[in-house]
């Protein structure tokens, strides 16, 4: 129940955006993708939750292939992608933002008690119910776009950048909590960030890739104390 | 303007001017060759190429729908009769103050527009298109329903006897739709021409090197306005006329309809757009002649309308038109 | 006095056919951003069906019923079979707009010459179900009657029962998410083309409605709701585009505007003051009367 990513290339028209990219993460364990802007990250992601299709190469997620399915398959099928800041929808209330991934599931019961559950782990949304998703704040938006997720009762979990444009200690709070997610519910993450160190704190493996291409891959806490991965990509 | 791929290669002016010449003149040698009947099916492609030409530099060049290019030929056709038939002046400066009152039109309609997108100004210039004819009744001096109808007279003496009237109209709006043509495809590869491929391709990027987007929609609605006003003023000239009927909603869709065959981004394709809108009712008639029944020819023309749309919409997917799909070049 | 109940009246019964029409339109642009010219030729499409039924069966309801039913096949099938297919060949660029435009135009001509060939392009009429005499206020008889009461209560119920659906059920969710954000839905699970088809269906529904409600008292010809489609359009962008009740308060004002001017200042006003309403209302809001704003941010 892995997922393993072979050879993996993204064309967007002329430009080659991830060239023959591999690597594995093992169920249950957080992989942290860093590097620059225009790196990939994004692209990467976007294929592997269907919305956008690779050149070549192979992706696997619990042994069957996951390219060239449509993205609402995917969704349904236990992958879960979180895309970057307007991940949810702004017209829409917070409720019905969180409905969204309940709709086509048919265990009711399950879906009300998934959502019971995300507003215990993230209050602020049981007290923002009807609002409009639009009048949230940054990081309220990104608890809730997590939430909506979580509510699928996903086994992979996509995560771009979800500490874009949010003050430290919410980002603290929302790494804090996808790390305690990824032990409680043996969740497999593979999240994008900007923030390497931060993201390189909560990850078992980190996966560094530039101008599209994988530059470095190891376990996070190798990265973390890399001379040259230091001076990159976490400024010191 | 056969000459498709070869668009990288910049021309210079004087390039363009000479072969525009060229052109013209193998038009009028052409014009000695057929009969009254092509001649007067001639002025109507170069009228119809020139409204195309309109709807290629508003919609295709500036990104902005417009349904109503027919409510600006009717102002053009009006001002265009008035100037000729009750004040009198010489069919020349009737067609330039075609082209001058619709471009004036045009730029207030543009400022309107300025700040509509889309769907709004889709609808808007729909209203504009199905209630300015309808204006016309209003005013005596236009003529109310029936219209004007006047007669432009006989070609020049000095062209001698064997200058048909129909001659005279191909020369006239032959002339006149090359030289508004040349004017465009100059205006086109100046710099304020490129600036609206900038536009187009990415406008936030456009605005942000300091492109004055608002402005340069503006000008390109009234330009086009003039160009569509001169194709009215030509029309008038070649029905001897002009009534509100003339210039129903149906001619702004078939006018779009035609550039999105022949091409929406480039000029390349207006004389194939006009040869198109003369050709399908030509199409129709004769089908109708080959069957018979009155009914018939409304059937056709009906069917003929529509599947020109759908052939133009699978033709163009990437709206270039037909023209891309045969030289393969960058829209 | 009576001119006035008169106006209003007939106002009121205007605006309730502008606003099935606008409804329909709003449906098709939320759920796929695309104005939908052929509407007119579905509209009545469907209302040639009908008028098929009556010359069989007699009944003007049981053709209501089918007519209604017909609409949403047809605009079902038409977005799976000929809108699908254009919107995965044409991504970018001004031609996004376009091109829709353009075919859904096409396709109104061609659905108008086969009913050209099937029925024929004589006049046909529909007779009204009720009473079409005009009811008797203080002595004058006014031109509102029973038909145009109909009218009024079918528009309401429909408005009604769609809000309903919108708000309150999941189908009505998954139309709005698919509408507001299609990617988001689609990594929500939501089967987005599927959902939009539905869009189309119910636009095709309204239509139907839209038709039937409105040739009665009309001649019934390959072009007659193209005036409609023209007004119904106008009203929907009046009302902003993007909300049912905008359609139907867009749709009211033009209504009204458009029966007053003609009624007290000239006849000949009735095009000129839908193009002067709809001036109005988008110099003072670009986006229409009711669009919502949308929020900025991350």
């Amino acid at each position: 129940m892995s997922l393993i990513v072979e050879g993996l290339t993204i064309d967007h028209g002329a430009i080659r955006a991830i060239s023959n990219v591999s690597f594995k993460v093992p169920q249950g364990q957080l992989a942290a993708v860093i590097g620059a802007n225009g790196a990939g990250k994004t692209t990467l992601l976007r294929t592997l939750s269907g919305l956008k299709e690779a050149s070549s190469g192979s992706v696997t997620w619990n042994g069957s292939s996951i390219l060239a399915k449509r993205a609402e398959d995917l969704a349904r099928s236990g992958i879960m992608h979180v895309s970057d800041g307007k991940s949810v929808i702004a017209e829409l209330s917070v409720k019905d933002n969180l409905a969204l991934t309940g709709l086509w599931r048919k265990d009711k019961k399950d879906v009300a008690a998934a959502t019971k559950e995300v507003v215990e782990l993230f209050p602020i949304l049981g007290q923002r119910m009807s609002q409009s998703a639009g009048s949230l704040s940054g990081g309220e938006r990104q608890m809730l776009a997590i939430g909506r997720a979580l509510i699928a009762r996903p086994k992979l979990l996509l995560l771009d950048e979800p500490s874009l444009g949010l003050a430290p200690l919410i980002v603290e709070q929302i790494f804090q909590t996808i790390k305690s997610l990824v032990k409680k519910m043996n969740l497999t993450v593979v999240l994008v960030e900007q923030n390497a160190m931060g993201a390189l704190k909560i990850a078992d493996q980190g996966i560094v890739l530039n101008l599209g291409s994988v530059v470095l891959i190891d376990s996070a806490e190798k990265l973390l104390n890399d001379p040259a991965v230091r001076s990159a990509y976490l400024g010191f | 303007m056969k000459k498709a791929g070869k668009v990288h290669k910049p021309t210079t002016t004087k390039k363009r001017l000479f072969l525009f010449i060229l052109f013209g003149w193998l038009l009028l040698i052409l014009g000695d060759r057929v009969g009254d009947l092509e001649l007067y099916q001639g002025s109507f492609v170069a009228t119809y190429a020139l409204a195309v030409t309109s709807i290629v530099l508003l919609t295709g060049y500036s990104g902005q729908l417009s349904l109503g290019q027919s409510a600006l030929m009717a102002v053009g056709a009006y001002a265009g009769a008035l100037s000729i038939f009750n004040a009198g002046w010489h069919p020349v400066i009737g067609l330039i103050m075609s082209a001058l009152i619709a471009g004036v039109f045009g730029l207030i309609l543009g400022l309107v527009a300025a700040r509509l997108s889309g769907p709004y100004l889709a609808g808007t210039t729909l209203a504009l298109a199905i209630s300015l004819p309808t204006l016309a009744n209003q005013f005596p001096i236009l003529g109310a329903e029936e219209g004007i109808t006047f007669d432009v007279g006989p070609s020049p003496a000095r062209f001698g006897e064997d200058f048909s009237q129909y001659k005279w109209f191909f020369w006239i709006s032959a002339l006149a739709a090359l030289i508004m043509v040349f004017f465009i495809v100059n205006l086109l590869s100046s710099r304020y021409g490129r600036t609206f491929k900038a536009v187009r391709d990415n406008p936030v990027a456009a605005q942000l090197s300091g492109i004055n987007v608002g402005r340069l929609k503006v000008s390109a609605f009234a330009i086009s306005s003039g160009v569509a006003g001169l194709s009215g003023g030509l029309l008038v000239m070649l029905i001897s006329g002009v009534s509100p009927s003339a210039f129903p909603l149906s001619l702004s869709f078939s006018l779009l309809g035609a550039a999105v065959v022949t091409g929406l981004y480039s000029l390349k394709g207006v004389i194939l757009g006009g040869l198109v809108l003369v050709a399908i009712p030509e199409i129709a008639d004769s089908l109708v002649s080959r069957i018979g029944g009155s009914d018939n020819l409304w059937r056709f023309r009906q069917l003929n309308h529509g599947v020109a749309g759908i052939f133009g919409k699978c033709a163009a997917d990437s709206g270039g038109g037909i023209y891309a799909k045969w030289s393969r070049s960058p829209a | 006095m009576t001119q006035f109940i008169t106006a209003v009246l007939t106002s009121l019964s205007s605006g309730a056919i502008y606003a099935l029409m606008a409804i329909a339109i709003v449906l098709v642009w939320r759920s796929t951003r695309v104005i939908n010219f052929a509407q007119a030729g579905q509209a009545v499409l469907t209302t040639y069906i009908g008028y098929t039924v009556i010359q069989l069966t007699g009944s003007f309801w049981l053709a209501l019923v089918v007519a209604v039913a017909i609409g949403a096949v047809i605009g079902a099938v038409i977005d799976r079979f000929f809108m699908r297919p254009i919107f995965k060949r044409v991504k970018s660029g001004p031609i996004v707009m376009i091109a829709p435009v353009v075919a859904t135009l096409g396709l109104l001509g061609i659905i108008q010459a086969v009913i050209g060939f099937v029925w024929g392009i004589t006049n046909q009429s529909i007779e009204a179900p009720v009473s079409t005499g005009g009811y008797k206020i203080m002595g004058t008889v006014i031109a509102f009657s029973n038909y145009n009461l109909l009218v009024l209560v079918f528009v309401a119920v429909a408005m009604l029962l769609l809000t309903l659906l919108f708000q309150k059920t999941n189908i009505g969710l998954a139309l709005r998410a698919s509408a507001y954000s299609p990617e988001i839905a689609k990594l929500s699970g939501i089967k987005v083309d599927s959902v939009r088809t539905l869009g189309w269906a119910i636009a095709g529904a309204s239509g139907g409605l839209a038709g039937m409600l409105y040739i009665p008292g009309y001649f019934l010809y390959p072009n007659a709701m193209d005036l409609l489609l023209v007004l119904g359009f106008i009203a929907a962008v009046i009302g902003g585009l993007e909300s049912l009740f905008g359609a139907v308060a867009g749709a009211m004002i033009l209504g009204f505007a458009i029966i007053f001017s003609t009624t007290y200042i000239s006849p000949k006003l009735f095009f000129p003051t839908a193009f002067i309403v709809l001036i109005l209302v988008l110099l003072v809001k670009p986006a229409g009367l009711f669009a919502p704003k949308k929020s900025r941010g991350a």
